[in-house]
């Protein structure tokens, strides 16, 4: 049974799983402690120079899993002493330089950086701006070009190496939470909080459903996820943990098909709201075109005003693939809906920790939502969604799908200078989409087929009675007007 | 009054939303818009006994869209003349 993609995500799994058996033990005196020497138990290193530096790093890890820095408002941080501080020597001559004749390196290089010292191609580092030329140029591929790779990840540019310390930072007013880097960083030395002790605690203090029920909103993107089991023994491991109902996001994302459609027509040009990443990317970015942004929120925020409608005391807690939605829950225009959100790494780590294993479970049915709102969680569901419920109308929209942070940026220059022809820009941070978001335990290739697959099961196969329930909730919005 | 028909996994599956729709119409053809409030409950915590409801506190199962009328003339009905 292989749950995670890499040894890093385990890491962090077996760091949340001790933390969350230690929080129901009511065992957190000396958890920075206990919990590094349990997951680092010696006496030889296995990832590091030493057990002591793989227990300091271990031990910030459970601070990240208990919150991580107050002050601190971004979700990714760095841990410091996990930064390898990775040698950024950019582009560099390898042994595989056969000192050829026809120096196309150096006859290539723009800037004169390349001389031919001992039948060796040699890289002024001062003169080098790191075009590329030379790398493209060797017939023998003896010149690489080496980057950071949470540097290479980091599209919004959030991401640097201090020149000082060689280690990672981030810009917190250019990050957008999406967490590439999270993933990106080999040494696993950037990580997004957590707020599993304030899961933890809305659960336990429902006292199973007596004071409040507390509800679950899971991400569409559930589909490609927990691979060893069927989605439905996967929630009925969450009510096991203590959730009263699962209700799917996808529920959400049909009403806002709707709303947005109907905005999108009325707009003439519009760009999506699910994404918090891409929000964020596009305010930090092109604050020209933030009016652009649908004014409807997100379709986990619709959910759990839905839930909220039907029951006023009601908890919701988001359950995802994704380190922004950890960010966005906390602003203002969420409205307080969502009381906390946990990622799917999370999730697993809190099965475990509570001896729930979800294959040997019976199976819950899990059904709110239509085809529509279940293929979200993939780059360019939404599009196809809004085209549909525009069509309804009798209206066509021009979709324009960005799938992943780069081509965001070219969509959006072209909408900014007034070249793009499109009504309706799909903007996900994520390439893939959500079931390829930073916190999934696995980024499987054919995860997009299991969205199909899984659209395909919905009982509902259009959006209207999502809509009809929200209009019951909240009125038909011409109503309200 | 307010009676909250459950839409969660197991109740949709076995029908809620047509249920609501005929006791959208049920509504209008007995008058009652006025003294009944429908809305939506995401799991009464009775997923095996069909759709389920709540007339203020007091539960209703097993209904589908054929039986709901009959259902609704004897326990809601009454409850409504009731109140009034």
């Amino acid at each position: 049974m292989r749950i995670f993609d890499t040894n890093v995500q385990l890491l962090k799994y077996k760091t949340l799983k001790a933390v969350i058996k230690h929080i129901y033990a009511n065992d957190l005196d000396s958890i920075y402690l206990d919990i590094p020497k349990e997951i680092v138990p010696g006496p030889k290193a296995t990832m590091r120079c030493c057990i002591y530096k793989e227990r300091a790093i271990v031990g910030e890890r459970v601070k990240l899993a208990l919150g991580g820095d107050k002050s601190n408002p971004n979700i990714v941080e760095v841990i410091d002493i996990a930064c390898d501080e990775c040698p950024v020597d950019g582009i560099m001559v390898t042994p595989a330089c056969r000192g050829c004749l026809t120096h196309l390196c150096k006859e290539n290089c723009p800037k004169d950086a390349i001389t031919i010292i001992d039948k060796r191609a040699v890289i002024d580092k001062e003169k080098c701006i790191e075009c590329g030329k030379c790398v493209k140029s060797c017939p023998y591929g003896a010149i690489i070009a080496q980057h950071r790779p949470c540097v290479v990840s980091c599209k919004p540019k959030a991401l640097t190496v201090n020149s000082e310390s060689k280690k990672a930072e981030i810009n917190v007013d250019k990050c957008i939470n999406c967490g590439a880097c999270v993933c990106a960083c080999p040494f696993g030395a950037i990580v997004d909080k957590s707020f599993i002790v304030d899961c933890i605690n809305i659960l336990r203090n429902s006292e199973d459903g007596k004071n409040y029920k507390v509800y679950a909103v899971i991400a569409p993107s559930i589909v490609s996820q927990f691979k060893y089991a069927k989605v439905e023994q996967v929630i009925t491991g969450m009510k096991k943990l203590g959730f009263h109902q699962v209700v799917e996001a996808a529920l959400g994302a049909d009403v806002d098909l709707k709303l947005e459609a109907d905005e999108c027509i009325k707009k003439g040009v519009m760009l999506s709201s699910c994404c918090p990443a891409f929000v964020d990317y596009v305010i930090k970015n092109f604050p020209e075109l933030e009016s652009y942004i649908s004014e409807n929120v997100s379709p986990m925020v619709v959910t759990a005003k839905m839930i909220k409608a039907s029951d006023p005391t009601a908890k919701v807690i988001f359950i995802g693939p994704c380190s922004a939605k950890k960010a966005e829950y906390k602003l203002p225009k969420t409205g307080g809906a969502i009381d906390c959100v946990m990622s799917f790494e999370e999730l697993q780590a809190f099965l475990d920790a509570r001896d729930i294993n979800v294959s040997d479970l019976e199976c819950s049915p899990l059904d709110n939502a239509s085809y529509f709102g279940r293929i979200f969680a993939k780059s360019g569901g939404v599009a196809q969604g809004i085209k549909n419920e525009a069509a309804k109308q009798g209206k066509d929209v021009i979709t324009c799908v960005m799938n992943g942070i780069d081509e965001c940026r070219i969509g959006l220059t072209r909408l900014k200078f007034k070249r793009a022809t499109e009504n309706f820009f799909e903007g996900m941070a994520c390439e893939g989409g959500c079931i390829n978001g930073a916190l999934c335990l696995t980024h499987g290739v054919k995860n997009a087929d299991d969205v199909d697959r899984y659209g395909n099961e919905a009982k509902e196969k259009t959006t209207d009675n999502s809509v009809n329930l929200y209009e019951m909730a909240f009125g038909k919005k011409e109503e309200n007007q | 009054m307010k009676l909250s028909i459950c839409v969660g996994s197991s109740c949709h599956l076995k029908g809620s939303y047509d249920v609501i729709e005929e006791l959208k119409r049920l509504v209008k053809k007995y008058d009652v818009e006025d003294v009944l409030e429908l809305n939506a409950s995401f799991c009464l915590g009775h997923c095996s006994d069909g759709v389920s409801a709540k007339l203020d506190d007091e539960l209703i199962t097993g209904l589908n869209p054929e039986n709901v009328e009959e259902i609704f003339l004897k326990q809601v009905m009454p409850k409504i003349k009731e109140s009034k």
